[in-house]
C-alpha cells in the first residue's frame, strides 16, 4: 500500500480522564516541582481554581488510545522509528477532574531520503482534545520517522 | 513560590530565560517518565533490545527531554500562558548527559487585543549539542490592563 493512502486515516475516538495522581508523577517525570501540578491548596488559589496539567501532558494518551497506533498501520519496526518533532496548540487549560476526549487521524505521510538513515517515511498524526464542556482544549500533532537502519548520532 | 510575571512592557527581543538544568540523566529519569507517560517502547528501557537496533545503549525518549524544557518554559512564562509549543528533536539524549535548557525572545507583538511574545527555545547537552530545538508562542500581560 503507498504510503499516503494512510493520508486522512481515522483513529477510534477515546476517552482521556485527567487524574491528579497521573498530573504529580507526569510533573514528577518532568522534573518539575510547581506547586500548581501538585499542591490542591495552592491550585484552589490560582487563576485556574484547581490543579493544572503540565503541557505536554496528553503524551499520557499512549494509556488510553484503542486500535492499532500509527506505526501498526504503517507497518513501523519498533528498533527504527524516531519520533521526529511534536507540536501542541493550547486553547483552555486542562485542569484535574477534565474528562477529554480525543479525536485523531492521520494529516501527513510521505517518504523522503534521509542524509544518515537511508529512506525515511514521515507520518504526522492530530489529535483533538475536547473537554467534558465540548470546548477544544488543544491539539498535538505527532511527526513519527521510520528509518532503514539505527540512526547514528 | 509566587512566580514572576512576565508584562509586555518589560521584555524585549533577544531576552534570555532562565536556563533550567538536568543533570546526569539516569536510567532511573528514563524509566520513571515511561511509567508516568506510557511510552513503553523497550528502545528506551531494555538495553540489548537496544544494542540490537544498533545503538550503544538505551536513550532517553524525546517527550522526556521535551518535558524538562517545558518546565523551563513554563517557569518562564508562567502557568497556563502558552498557546503554541513546537519541538523537533534532533539527536539521542543518553545516559550521563547533562541537560540545559533555555529560551530566547524573538518577537512581541499584539494581536485581537492580546499580547504575545514568541521564543526559540532549546535544550542542549554538556557538549553544547542542541538535542532539541523549538519555538513558543505565549500571551503576556500588559501593565496597562493590569
Amino acid at each position: 500500500m503507498p504510503i499516503q493512502d494512510l493520508i486522512g486515516q481515522e483513529f477510534p475516538p477515546f476517552d482521556l480522564p485527567v487524574e491528579r495522581g497521573k498530573i504529580r508523577e507526569f510533573a514528577n517525570a518532568i522534573g518539575d516541582d510547581n506547586p500548581i501540578y501538585s499542591d490542591p491548596a495552592h491550585a484552589a488559589k490560582s487563576a485556574f481554581g484547581g490543579i493544572l496539567a503540565p503541557p505536554t501532558f496528553v503524551a499520557t494518551k499512549s494509556f488510553w488510545r484503542q486500535g492499532e497506533s500509527v506505526f501498526e498501520l504503517a507497518g513501523f519496526d519498533s528498533h527504527f522509528r524516531l519520533h521526529g518533532e511534536e507540536e501542541y496548540e493550547y486553547f483552555k487549560p486542562i485542569l484535574a477532574g477534565d474528562l477529554l476526549t480525543c479525536k485523531s487521524k492521520i494529516t501527513q505521510a510521505y517518504e523522503r531520503v534521509g542524509q544518515r538513515g537511508g529512506r525515511m517515511t514521515f507520518i504526522v498524526s492530530e489529535f483533538t482534545f475536547y473537554n467534558q464542556k465540548g470546548e477544544k482544549v488543544l491539539i498535538s500533532r505527532t511527526t513519527s520517522i521510520q528509518t532503514e537502519g539505527a540512526v547514528k548520532p | 513560590m509566587e512566580k514572576k510575571v512576565l508584562y509586555l512592557e518589560d521584555i524585549r527581543e533577544g531576552d534570555e530565560a532562565p536556563p533550567v538544568v538536568v543533570a546526569n540523566i539516569t536510567r532511573t529519569h528514563i524509566v520513571r517518565y515511561a511509567g508516568a507517560s506510557g511510552d513503553f517502547n523497550p528502545i528506551h528501557h531494555d538495553e540489548l533490545y537496544a544494542i540490537r537496533g544498533g545503538n550503544d545503549r538505551v536513550f532517553a525518549m524525546g517527550m522526556m527531554t521535551a518535558g524538562f524544557l517545558s518546565h523551563m518554559i513554563t517557569d518562564w512564562v508562567g502557568d497556563g500562558k502558552l498557546r503554541k509549543y513546537r519541538v523537533r528533536f534532533a539527536r539521542q539524549v543518553w545516559p550521563g548527559d547533562t541537560i540545559t535548557c533555555k529560551g530566547k525572545i524573538t518577537r512581541k507583538y499584539t494581536e485581537g487585543g492580546k499580547n504575545f511574545m514568541e521564543a526559540e527555545v532549546f535544550a542542549e547537552n554538556q557538549r553544547g549539542e542542541k538535542v532539541i530545538t523549538g519555538s513558543i508562542v505565549a500571551e503576556v500581560l500588559s501593565k496597562s490592563a493590569a
